[in-house]
């Protein structure tokens, strides 16, 4: 099957694209996904944060990211207790009101709202809905062994699901095109951090976060497309602090927060999404796929609150981003009600304190629409500081 | 031992009833004061400590190695029922740490920048954290150890169910895949203990706790059994905090044994007798979550005042780390039994809180369920996102009324005392009229 989810935006400006894609993020009737299903191809949604797409793709389905959103919940609302993160209520009310229709779902061990997320799916969906147990122990010798066979697990439910089986060579294919996903992605953050003023935060949130709905070739296409007309856009630089945005690994903050945030400062580097760039260096195509997505998951990762691993103290690889990206204040963020990403808040603030990086500390949902006071406080926080 | 108990007790003929009845709780609570002098004496004496949690403590394995288990969670629920958790709270909060974040954690920090002072005696330091994933939380807080004391911190990952109603065992390819990976983290743990301790590993010195381990772990699964008596024989809520105190606290140990043996004779003899903890059962139910310890006894007498008696708790399931599954150690193999033990038991707790509805609805006939009372937390994420969904699904396929509370197990700020009576006593008036029309129909 090749029908193309995105189309319209081959010729348009920048500013253009950047307009389809926001379209697109903030669209809660997933047209790219109704067009998919439309065709025929069936969906596997994944929650938040890491999920080896590459599995799914290589079936020939769609790995749809199941992120929540910024809107109401109603019927989702019956579902849930009120001490709760907004995503994990969101992404049921998607699939509860039918805007994304799946064949599949799976959540991970990230934290305890996402494992329990499976269960309720699972009691209010007829299709397969699982968790995924990707290793906790990241510093154990065995932990890429057991990924491996987790991996192959999946696998087999993900064949189920297809109807068919995954070769090898399918995941070849599918990691290729990964691979050039993530190293575009990584070509759009050496833009944010060496000449920030060409592309705002929000700009590449809205050219990433894309990605998480469309096949993945798709999204190259895109993304070489854009990240060419952003190389040649004739903006100035302008006297701005440079910032790291930290705490958007799971849930995600509204667009207009970022927007809000962008028309201030630099962002040079933040974990939004983390999980589409988790993966930092290109997966091996040789020998045995699944082996190599494990680890990769384990040696050539990222950083997040929601992964232990002994060798990535987060707030030395909070500071080692900062100090990477030149940036010369952070904003540590959390999303309301959860306990990770509040949790890490404490370390980041207490080490950032220790090496003298001013921060500036808030908490955000992805439901929120006021901006006014958020907006006030960070002109005060970055004036206290460039006007010393 | 509750008011009620007392005052339904008539003496005997063989004079057992003086002997046995409450003796699980005057023991029990016996038990817990000796623990933590244990606990208060225990650097006078040049012992360490390991800082486990109640979902997979490795008690077996670190008692091999001569360390005590401090357990934050039971520590921190002690200052709560001791109307002391404000306070470390509050200090957890000044530290940083935001309303939101779960308040056993911040009263561990509490207690943590008040060099361990607690209610119940002095908590000695960690000398490592060994905690698995059963709840996240559990990996951020031993986090927060590492970064207080650099100790050693060992997360043992133990993979739980990929979806309901489909466990895998021994033998089955996706069950061993798990298995050796916690097999090669034990042994990975076992370096760790030896390093941390300076002493050799003992495979005889584990077998003797796995040895205690498992009885007390037969006699655990006859406890949650055995409570099908009509009356019911303890209450899960209030008596089964005891049962737990001593299944963590005293796990692998011989005196936790002999306990569950003991506590098991006298529910028995309990149930021969027909004596029960109400003056009237009217309602049996099953609690759902953690129990509200800011206002424990009078959470208790909102439902006992109505004749309601929880015979049942998931609390008892998973805060025991599982071990109503009554799993037994094979003592011929004994690491590889540990790491399937773990698996399974610890399996069963994560099961207990994500995937409840079914193990619920099983309780409703042999248990003579008639409502089940839902305790959804403000702190814990891990119990509580799925209660108001598992609720549904309860009402779907079983004829009981259910309850859904909302309130904390730490924070009293969060505890709307009043709120929570006027839902319980609609709660019982809803069961009331239940009772009405079945009789009717009949």
């Amino acid at each position: 099957m090749v029908v193309r989810m995105l189309e319209g935006w081959q010729d348009l400006p920048i500013e253009g694209v950047v307009e389809y894609c926001r379209d697109l993020v903030e669209d809660v009737d997933y047209p790219t996904v109704k067009r998919w299903r439309e065709n025929g191809g069936k969906v596997v949604g994944r929650f938040q944060v890491y999920f080896p797409d590459e599995i799914v793709a290589a079936a020939g389905m769609l790995p749809l990211s199941v992120r929540g959103g910024s809107f109401e919940v109603s019927e989702a609302g019956a579902h849930f207790g009120g001490y709760l993160c907004s995503i994990v209520k969101t992404s049921l009310e998607l699939a509860l009101t039918r805007k994304i229709v799946l064949d599949m779902f799976v959540s991970h061990p990230i934290c305890d709202s996402a494992r329990n997320l499976a269960a309720v799916y699972g009691r209010n969906f007829d299709y397969p809905c699982e968790i995924l147990y990707l290793p906790q122990n990241a510093n154990s010798a065995h932990a890429i062994t057991y990924l491996r066979g987790e991996y192959d697990r999946l696998k087999r439910d993900v064949e189920d699901v297809a109807g068919h089986r995954i070769s090898d060579d399918d995941l070849r294919a599918a990691i290729v095109i990964f691979n050039e996903n993530r190293r575009l992605l990584r070509e759009m953050y050496a833009i944010r951090r060496d000449s920030p003023w060409l592309l705002a935060v929000d700009e590449a949130y809205v050219l990433m976060a894309v990605g998480g709905m469309v096949p993945r070739q798709e999204h190259n296409e895109l993304l070489r497309y854009a990240l060419d007309l952003v190389g040649k856009r004739n903006l100035q630089p302008q006297d701005r602090m440079r910032l790291v945005l930290e705490g958007g690994f799971c849930e995600q903050p509204p667009l207009d927060l970022l927007h809000t945030i962008g028309q201030f400062s630099y962002v040079v580097d933040d974990d939004l999404l983390i999980g589409s760039r988790w993966i930092t260096e290109d997966v091996s195509t040789e020998g045995d796929p699944l082996g190599n997505l494990a680890d990769a998951y384990l040696e050539h990762s990222s950083y997040s609150a929601v992964q232990h691993d002994l060798r990535k103290p987060k707030e030395k690889m909070l500071l080692d981003r900062i100090k990477d990206s030149g940036a010369s204040a952070a904003i540590i963020t959390a999303a309301k009600m959860c306990e990770p990403g509040l949790d890490e808040q404490v370390a980041y603030i207490k080490a950032l304190d220790e090496e003298g990086v001013p921060y500036f500390v808030s908490e955000f949902e992805e439901s929120m629409t006021s901006f006014d006071s958020l907006q006030i406080q960070l002109e005060t926080f970055i004036e206290n500081i460039l006007f010393v | 031992m509750s008011s009620e108990q007392i005052t339904r007790v008539t003496p005997s003929s063989d004079g057992r009833a003086e002997t046995l009845v409450g003796r699980g709780n005057r023991d029990g609570n016996q038990l817990f004061r000796e623990w933590y002098k244990e606990l208060t004496t225990a650097p006078e004496r040049g012992e360490k400590a390991a800082y486990v949690f109640v979902m997979g403590s490795l008690a077996e394995l670190l008692r091999s190695f001569d360390l005590h288990t401090v357990f934050p969670e039971i520590n921190g629920l002690q200052t709560a029922v001791r109307h002391a958790s404000e306070s470390y709270i509050a200090d957890a909060e000044d530290y940083g740490y935001a309303s939101d974040v779960c308040g056993y954690v911040k009263a561990d920090v509490g207690l943590q920048m008040r060099g361990g002072d607690h209610p119940m005696g002095r908590i000695p330091p960690p000398a490592v954290a060994v905690y698995t994933n059963a709840c996240n939380t559990y990996i951020k807080w031993a986090e927060i150890w590492e970064r207080m004391y650099h100790v050693p911190i060992f997360t043992l990952d133990v993979p739980g169910s990929r979806t309901e109603g489909r466990r895998t065992w021994k033998g089955d390819a996706d069950f061993d895949n798990d298995r050796l990976y916690v097999e090669g983290q034990v042994k990975e743990l076992i370096g760790v203990l030896e390093g941390v301790t300076g002493k050799k590993f003992d495979i005889d010195k584990l077998r003797d706790h796995m040895g205690y381990a498992n009885r007390m772990s037969v006699g655990f699964k006859r406890v949650v059994e055995v409570n099908k008596a009509v009356p019911a024989l303890y209450n899960g809520v209030t008596d089964g905090t005891v049962y737990l105190g001593v299944a963590n606290g005293f796990r692998g140990r011989e005196e936790g044994a002999k306990y569950f043996e003991d506590l098991v004779e006298e529910l028995e003899y309990k149930a021969a007798n027909g004596i029960g903890t109400l003056h009237e059962e009217k309602y049996r139910l099953v609690f759902v979550g953690v129990p509200c310890y800011p206002i424990f006894r009078r959470f208790g007498e909102m439902f006992s005042k109505w004749g309601g008696e929880f015979v049942g708790s998931s609390y008892l399931w998973f805060a025991s780390g599982g071990m109503n599954t009554g799993f037994e150690y094979d003592l011929d193999n004994p690491l590889e039994s540990l790491a399937e033990g773990v698996l399974v038991t610890v399996r069963n707790a994560m099961d207990s809180m994500f995937y409840s509805d079914k193990m619920l609805v099983d309780m409703v006939e042999p248990y003579g369920i008639d409502g089940v009372v839902y305790h959804s937390i403000k702190s814990c994420r891990t119990v509580s996102t799925g209660l108001a969904d598992n609720r549904l699904a309860v009402m779907k396929d079983a004829d009981v009324g259910t309850l859904l509370l909302e309130s904390d197990h730490m924070d009293s700020r969060v505890v709307s005392e009043a709120q929570l009576k006027n839902r319980v006593d609609a709660f019982f008036e809803g069961l009331a009229t239940r009772k009405l029309i079945a009789a009717r129909a009949s």
